[in-house]
């Protein structure tokens, strides 16, 4: 059976151009980057070519880019590295209710240590009120972290306008764009960030690499120490090939940016559209019009995700819920809860993400077997009779 | 992934007698859309006071519907005293087991039944039967719904608890007062309607020693070791069985509950139900 693969927003297919780059520096090149002798140095200028790739990719300098092993490291480093660089001046955090475990968990573990926390909430659209934001800021707060687009419903925040709130107070600008990297332009010489995190194996690099943009000037205490690698800001030796896997990724994706905003949004606005047409009570989450091109996020009331997701699994069909039962806890994704989706529709809220390698076929089969599966569940379930 | 076995998932792909029964002898309704999982069960009886026909609606995840339809399939058949003895781990054998985490699918169908049996008992009257005072505020489960999984599937920590009845999964401020139950209930007896177990033989002192002593080595140590800590067995004099804890152990301020909890149930389980626990102070 061929795999539908509509989960790009958990993680990629590495790209072969990306594998191709990477096999040298296994088992020819694959000396440390820091040692003295050439076969080992001739190994730092790959990491530096990637470096630059990366940083063509943001709009940014090669000097800001550091390389870490993954997005949950990057956004680690972020806000404890700009807490501790702040300790005993500034107290105050500010996130919303809809990030990332990466951050929100963060943040509410320096909440327990010392730290105030504003989590702001978002409305009905998965939106943000930048009004909120402003009055909470004060000469208090340490750093500013909110995401560029949301894993769940790809809603995209305002991040050039936060940039600039932020900018205005004098206060440290955090963006989570795990989910944006690849998928939309991304040109950091405008938009006023400080710190931005990305992830590799979001955007068909391999899991285990990751990058955190730091702003010239912007402090921050090292987060992992013990080297001098990275400009002494992520000690620990340079992971080669995955680097320079991540470099070649981020030259990719900058080639496939236009693909990404027409044929893949095309594809995700087929796939949403005849999702809604076919089955009934079935409804959107989040902004349709403030979104990143390759995500949807679907409810389909009085059914549950888990079962939806298992039923798509005997066609190949791959997504992933906001239920509760999917996540191994009891509640449904805080996200959903953030954005007040009624519980009727929270458990059985499904989420497709696209990308550059998802084709039409793919799309018609979804449309093909998802209206049955839905129409069983529903027959199963006691919400439905009872509403008839 | 969850690992469901074959019969999970053969329930869940193929579920038995959906639907309602109209006009039904009974009828249990339990959970709610806020829940994540609800269940509404309906029977029949036959002539013969059997349940001849029974029909389950679940909205709810693959081992909701599992546990639902293998539900139908067991109690089709018996009477209702039968049905009625029918417990969560039954339903959870017959689909060859559950994972952790889900356990609370087979509770979910072992009340349904429950209220099923309490309508057509009390002439359609009873709904739904919320009994005792509520501890879990965001999933509504009651101190008796707690105080029964506990005893009927020999739960020994918050976290089964909350696996088995969703009790401390929402906000979690509840988790202290479960602790409390899981320290008040989990030495307790059995409960009177379950069948006694046949008296002990007698043990001479020589081999209750030895088993007390085995008991320690097989389930005790290896729990207590995980968490920096170590027990000693001093002397037997009687059923007051003297042991000594050490390494973190001895400086834990749940060391009460470590002996009243976990240590003397064990040694009452597998060695005398007579035995009694006594902490020696170093």
């Amino acid at each position: 059976m061929k795999t539908i693969y509509l989960d790009n927003n958990a993680t990629t297919r590495v790209a072969p151009e990306v594998v191709d780059a990477m096999m040298p520096f296994f088992c020819e090149l694959y000396g440390n980057a820091s040692s003295m002798h050439s076969f080992g140095g001739q190994v730092k200028r790959h990491v530096e070519r990637a470096r630059e790739q990366v940083a063509a990719c943001l709009g940014a300098d090669p000097s800001e880019i550091v390389f870490t092993s993954c997005g949950t490291e990057s956004d680690n480093a972020a806000l404890r590295g700009t807490c501790e660089a702040l300790t005993g001046r500034r107290h105050h955090l500010i996130t919303t209710r809809v990030e990332h475990l990466a951050v929100l968990s963060v943040c509410r573990h320096l909440g327990g240590h010392g730290f105030r926390v504003t989590e702001l909430p978002v409305d009905n659209q998965g939106l943000l009120d930048l009004q909120l934001l402003e009055d909470s800021l004060s000469d208090d707060t340490a750093i500013v972290s909110i995401m560029w687009a949301n894993n769940e419903t790809g809603v995209l925040f305002p991040i050039e306008a936060i940039g600039e709130i932020c900018r205005r107070k004098g206060v440290v600008f955090h963006t989570d764009a795990v989910q944006v990297a690849g998928k939309i332009p991304v040109d950091l010489s405008k938009v006023p960030v400080d710190l931005l995190s990305i992830s590799g194996h979001k955007l068909h690099a391999p899991k285990g690499v990751g990058v955190l943009y730091v702003r010239k000037g912007t402090r921050l205490s090292p987060f992992m120490i013990g080297g001098h690698q990275e400009g002494n800001k992520r000690a620990g030796t340079e992971n080669v090939p995955y680097i320079v896997g991540l470099g070649r990724a981020a030259e990719l994706a900058q080639r496939y940016m236009a693909d990404e905003a027409t044929r893949v949004r095309d594809l995700r606005d087929r796939l949403e559209d005849g999702i809604l047409k076919s089955c009934p009570d079935a409804t959107l989450n989040g902004s349709r019009v403030h979104r990143i091109p390759n995500t949807s996020n679907i409810s389909f009331h009085y059914v549950e995700g888990e079962a939806i997701l298992l039923l798509l699994d005997q066609f190949g069909i791959c997504a992933s819920s906001g239920s509760a039962c999917t996540s191994g806890s009891l509640e449904p994704s805080h996200v959903m809860r953030a954005m007040g989706v009624p519980f009727t529709a929270a458990h059985g809220s499904i989420r497709f993400s696209l990308s550059r390698y998802t084709t039409g076929d793919e799309i018609d089969a979804v449309l093909e077997h998802l209206p049955p599966i839905i129409g069983r569940l529903r027959e199963l379930s006691p919400f439905v009779t009872s509403k008839a | 992934m969850w690992e469901y076995t074959d019969k999970v998932l053969d329930h869940f792909h193929n579920p038995r007698n959906v639907g309602l029964i109209p006009n039904p002898d009974g009828v249990g309704e339990v959970g709610s859309m806020a829940c994540g999982d609800a269940l509404k069960l309906t029977f029949k009886l036959g002539p013969d006071g059997r349940i001849a026909d029974v029909k389950f609606q679940t909205f709810g995840c693959a081992s909701a519907i599992a546990s639902s339809s293998a539900l139908t399939e067991m109690i089709k058949g018996m009477t209702l005293d039968e049905a009625a003895k029918v417990t969560n781990n039954d339903i959870a054998a017959f689909l060859g087991g559950l994972p952790e985490q889900k356990m609370h699918c087979s509770v979910m169908g072992r009340e349904a039944l429950e209220a099923a049996i309490e309508n057509h008992r009390s002439g359609g009257k009873v709904k739904h039967l919320l009994d005792g005072k509520v501890v879990c505020t965001c999933f509504g489960v009651t101190e008796t719904e707690i105080e029964r999984v506990i005893r009927e599937n020999r739960l020994h920590t918050v976290e089964e608890v909350t696996n088995y009845c969703k009790a401390g999964g929402g906000c979690g401020g509840c988790k202290g007062q479960i602790a409390e139950i899981l320290a008040r209930v989990a030495g307790a007896p059995p409960k009177p309607e379950e069948p006694a177990p046949p008296p002990p033989p007698r043990l001479t002192n020589i081999r209750k020693i030895q088993l007390i002593q085995e008991t320690l080595d097989r389930e005790v140590r290896p729990m207590l070791r995980q968490d920096g800590g170590d027990i000693e067995l001093i002397d037997v004099d009687g059923n007051r069985v003297l042991v000594s804890l050490r390494g973190h152990c001895a400086m834990c301020r749940a060391a009460e509950f470590t002996l009243d909890g976990v240590v003397g149930p064990k040694l009452r389980e597998f060695v005398s139900p007579d035995l009694v626990v006594v902490e020696e102070k170093v």
